[in-house]
């Protein structure tokens, strides 16, 4: 913690509010700051802004009712989110899913993750003050909003997955544009490097900026970028697999330091193994039905279940209690982005407040997921 | 000398700056990617998810709702209200009123798939804006009437 500025001067302590309204807390989050001058003493997030009940609302519907509400949480990655539900009512009601919509589910959200990751790379240089890299990141992004919206219907709040498998086949079209995207975004990485990463001005910023350590990470349950940034290699997709993971061959980039640096870098170099993930499953893609056959009217038998998936910003975990009939009892949603935001207070404790907006960019959070 | 390391960060500095507008600069002299758009419009793909839109069966040229009211059911927002009666001389129900309330809407696409006859599908707007709540309470009959 560096020096206070006037080490005797409880009175000069005054409170900031940053945010509901604050161009990098995206979206409703509020942070009140107490200050020594420039220094944060203390920043302690305020959420319930944009709470919504979704948990609340999955207690009184039939659970397909359900299906649209989970790409509203996290909308910057809805594929995951879909992944993890539609797999929990499997994993209860005992559904078969054809290898061929796992295939399919995989490639989608994997191209979300990019999707994901790109709109955070753009969002946290355009906190730090730079606006040109989101509009080449928005290009890229762009592509794959497409080559989603072709397949699924829309750009941003998919609703694709079924239980049982997806509600539309890809065709060759989709096949041949994600290929096509693949050598497109593998060609602008160098691109983002010279414009990015080595930039004087960012390492200024980022590096030993906000270290968390492993220890810390494990305390406060953060998890995705953030743990794997601080050196641990936990990832759901090879932690605890699920759908077709296991059959592809791809690493878990891990930082070393664990400062905002480290986690830019761990995001950055996801989206190269998502695009070898991607690769692998559009070489294998195997023939055959994309929907399992599912009785109509589908009640859950009684009893508990969980599933857990790698969402963009880490685990998300679904827990649900079925009564037997087809209205859940009750559904726990565990998100990452409310995990990662606890850190925020230990982390920025006597940090600049400029270096605070650079850390908390650098934990990509979502607040409609948080305030769920 | 003690300054070596801030004269080489000094360098390798100013030269990343450089690199990187090197980067912009490359991209100022292509073409432009964005499109201007209340100008220009891109084609949107036949698969978009709109609002839905009653539809004519090809070959009898009438809508093939039976109001059975499955779209009603499943939509989780409660957005489509159907009402049908039994016209003398007629096997099935006929469709009297058909209502979208398209300010409850998500989107989601379910009563699409729980239809049994295929009446319904989604439409291609997507430029949608109003004044008023009440613009966007759809009749879909008379929407449909006025396709032709």
């Amino acid at each position: 913690m560096p020096e206070p500025c006037r080490p005797d001067s409880k009175p000069h302590r005054f409170f900031l509010n940053m945010g509901p309204q604050h161009p990098s807390t995206h979206g409703v989050l509020r942070v009140i700051l107490e200050m020594d001058g420039e220094y944060v003493v203390d920043p302690q997030p305020v959420l319930g802004y944009g709470h919504r009940m979704h948990e609340k609302m999955a207690e009184c519907r039939p659970w397909p009712q359900f299906l649209p509400n989970t790409g509203r949480m996290d909308y910057a990655a809805a594929l995951p989110y879909n992944h993890g539900y539609v797999a929990l009512i499997e994993r209860l009601a005992g559904i078969e899913v054809p290898l061929r919509a796992e295939y399919i589910r995989v490639i989608t959200s994997e191209l979300n993750r990019i999707a994901s990751h790109l709109l955070w790379f753009g969002a946290l240089l355009l906190d730090l003050g730079a606006f040109t890299p989101i509009l080449y990141s928005f290009d890229d992004r762009e592509q794959i909003l497409d080559i989603l919206e072709d397949i699924t219907g829309s750009r941003l709040t998919y609703c694709y997955f079924r239980v049982g498998g997806v509600s539309k086949d890809i065709d060759d079209k989709f096949v041949e544009r994600t290929r096509a995207f693949i050598k497109r975004l593998r060609g602008r990485f160098p691109m983002y490097e010279k414009l990015v990463n080595g930039n004087i001005i960012f390492i200024k910023r980022v590096e030993d900026i906000g270290i968390i350590d492993a220890d810390m990470c494990r305390r406060y349950g953060a998890t995705g970028p953030v743990i794997r940034g601080a050196g641990v290699p936990y990832d759901i997709r090879k932690s605890e697999p699920y759908s077709v993971y296991p059959e592809f061959d791809f690493e878990i980039p891990v930082g070393s330091k664990g400062d905002s640096m480290d986690r830019f870098l761990v995001r950055f170099q996801e989206m190269e193994q998502s695009l070898r993930i991607i690769e692998q499953a559009l070489d294998k893609l195997p023939e055959g039905p994309f929907m399992a056959k599912v009785p109509k009217k589908l009640k859950l038998p009684a009893g508990d279940a969980n599933f857990s998936v790698e969402a963009a910003r880490g685990e998300l975990a679904y827990y649900l209690i079925s009564d037997g009939s087809d209205v859940p009892y009750r559904l726990k949603i565990r998100v990452p982005s409310y995990s990662n935001l606890s850190l925020l207070p230990e982390m920025c404790r006597g940090m600049l407040l400029s270096d605070l907006v650079a850390a908390m960019g650098s934990l990509d959070l979502v607040i409609p997921e948080i305030d769920r | 000398m003690k300054n070596n390391g801030y004269f080489k960060e000094l360098f390798v500095g100013a030269k990343s700056l450089l690199v990187g507008l090197g980067v912009t600069f490359k991209a100022f002299t292509q073409p432009i990617v964005t499109v201007q758009y209340p100008r220009e419009k891109l084609e949107i793909t036949p698969n978009y998810r709109g609002h839905i839109e009653l539809v004519r069966d090809p070959e009898t040229g009438e809508c093939p709702c039976i109001v059975c009211g499955m779209c009603a059911r499943t939509c989780p927002c409660g957005c489509i209200t159907v009402k049908g009666e039994k016209k003398e001389g007629e096997k099935r129900k006929s469709l009297t009123v058909f209502q979208l309330d398209f300010t409850k809407c998500s989107l989601c696409g379910l009563c699409v798939e729980s239809c049994p006859k295929a009446a319904i599908d989604f439409s291609q707007d997507y430029n949608i804006a109003g004044f008023t709540r009440e613009e966007f309470h759809y009749d879909l009959i008379k929407r449909l009437e006025e396709r032709g």
